[in-house]
């Protein structure tokens, strides 16, 4: 058994002046201080990868920095799956006796570190080099080739796609760390700039500083403890040119992964998570998981299905789409906003019940799968 | 016969498949991701396929490339059943037959996709 202890999270946005071992720091600090642990109870280290500080040793460099002694750490890169993926790391590490307190931290500037040139062209570099690259895509563009494709076969539409857009932002308003808190209408998001069409500007998530963090626990160390249910994970390829489908990605193989080592259902599920690089992608993935209907996320997310007094309350901090993405740390902001509300602690945001949630990362071209459940028992 | 492979800067589309498991697929290995055979065939292909995703790219990754935007970038499975990423004509709709043919974007050789009626 394992359990989440304790939860950072910086403001995403502009933190000009802040590295990327800065946003770490920051955001370990307030774990640290969240679970009521010392450096010294850490024993264990595993963090993201930053595209502004690429180090060979990232993990090595941040216990050094932030005065760890630990017996394992380690760091990962698995694209936009990499928080989930620390967190499922974790739990097995704890249920194999490895140590007994683990922080999990990721963070980075990636808004003011670089010019925005930058930040697109390293993103590509997820595209395969010689067969993709080259052609000059984008990161959205991408995501544009699946929805246009996931678009003809179930008939989602333009205006489907900015109900989540218009949700994340509602929800992001609720939230002062949110990087963009200005309501968006359906309009708007249909008149923002295109950039890789179906998808405009409202439709992508930003590039954000943040940074975000957890301890996960082999003790219930506090009062605040969630409880590490099941975990999955499904790889199906790395470029969208070799996907098997671009209606049927891996998410719905991970997730039944962790939900079969949970022993939950759909139907126990009370509080979502879910990865919303593009709106595309939260369509896609809602979708897949069994939480919608094809073709019908965007007239549940309008019927208020997925706000906080809604069946399913989805991302109720706003998301990667307007709480902000920043890296790493971008899906471990999803984490944090529902341990708040698992543990009653999310203000007024707080939904009615988070007893059990279902969270979903992915990363690439919905190409690698991340699926956590956790549950306040 | 010489293999044209615009990844080569030679104007054609090549392909490889497997003799052992008759894999076809894009990305050039030494092996077959399919059964690990490890001889696979290069082979060229016809160029015709059918168009299965496009997207118009406005905002373009780079400052050299951003002469040439808006640009269309299209998947097309060819008729040899490996699907390709590459530039696309515009008003190309799903489904669409197309032939591939090349041109120069930002001093790189891409394939780029036209319709055609066959």
């Amino acid at each position: 058994m394992s359990y989440i202890t304790g939860i950072g999270l910086t403001p995403y946005g502009k933190h000009p002046g802040k590295s990327t071992l800065d946003l770490m720091s920051e955001a370990a600090s307030a774990a640290l201080a969240d679970a009521q642990l010392t450096r010294k109870e850490v024993d264990g280290l595993i963090c993201g990868y930053s595209t502004t500080f690429p180090h060979l040793m990232l993990s090595t460099v941040f216990v050094e920095h932030f005065g760890l002694d630990p017996v394992y750490a380690h760091g990962m890169q698995m694209g936009g799956a990499t928080g989930f993926g620390m967190v499922m790391l974790a739990h097995h590490l704890i249920e194999a006796g490895v140590a007994r307190n683990i922080l999990v931290v990721a963070g980075e500037n990636r808004l003011t570190g670089q010019t925005r040139d930058a930040a697109v062209q390293t993103l590509a570099q997820i595209g395969h080099p010689v067969y993709e690259v080259p052609l000059g895509p984008t990161i959205p563009a991408y995501y544009g080739l699946v929805a246009s494709r996931y678009m003809h076969e179930f008939g989602t539409t333009e205006e489907d796609l900015a109900e989540l857009a218009v949700l994340m932002r509602r929800h992001a308003s609720m939230h002062p760390g949110a990087q963009f808190r200005d309501l968006v209408s359906v309009a708007d998001v249909l008149a923002s700039k295109p950039v890789a069409a179906p998808l405009k500007l409202l439709d992508c998530c930003p590039v954000s500083d943040g940074g975000a963090a957890f301890l996960i626990s082999r003790e219930r160390v506090n009062d605040f403890a969630v409880r590490i249910r099941g975990t999955g994970q499904a790889h199906t390829h790395q470029h969208v040119t070799a996907a098997p489908s671009l209606t049927q990605f891996g998410a719905a193989a991970s997730m039944e992964r962790a939900k079969s080592a949970a022993g939950v259902t759909n139907g126990d599920v009370r509080y979502l998570a879910i990865y919303d690089s593009f709106t595309i992608t939260l369509t896609i993935l809602l979708e897949e998981l069994g939480l919608a209907p094809r073709g019908q996320a965007g007239g549940r997310a309008r019927a208020g299905h997925f706000s906080h007094e809604g069946e399913r309350p989805l991302n109720t901090h706003g998301g990667l789409l307007s709480y902000g993405h920043c890296g790493c740390g971008g899906a471990m902001a999803h984490l944090v906003e529902t341990h708040l509300q698992m543990t009653g602690r999310a203000g007024a945001r707080q939904v009615k019940d988070a007893s059990v949630a279902m969270l979903h990362g992915d990363g690439g071209v919905l190409s690698s799968h991340v699926s956590l459940i956790l549950a306040r028992d | 016969m010489t293999i044209q492979d615009w990844t080569q800067n030679t104007e054609g589309l090549a392909y490889q498949a497997c003799p052992a498991c008759s894999a076809v697929w894009y990305f050039r290995r030494t092996f077959c991701p399919c059964c690990g055979d490890g001889a696979p065939q290069q082979r060229q292909a016809g160029g015709r396929g059918t168009v299965h995703a496009l997207t118009l790219i406005t905002r373009a990754p780079s400052e050299e490339l951003r002469a040439f935007a808006p640009y269309v970038i299209a998947l097309v499975d060819t008729d040899e059943g490996f699907r390709v990423m590459a530039h696309a004509e515009q008003d190309l709709r799903i489904g669409e037959r197309v032939q591939c043919r090349f041109a120069r974007i930002a001093d790189r050789l891409v394939p780029r996709f036209e319709k055609t009626t066959s």
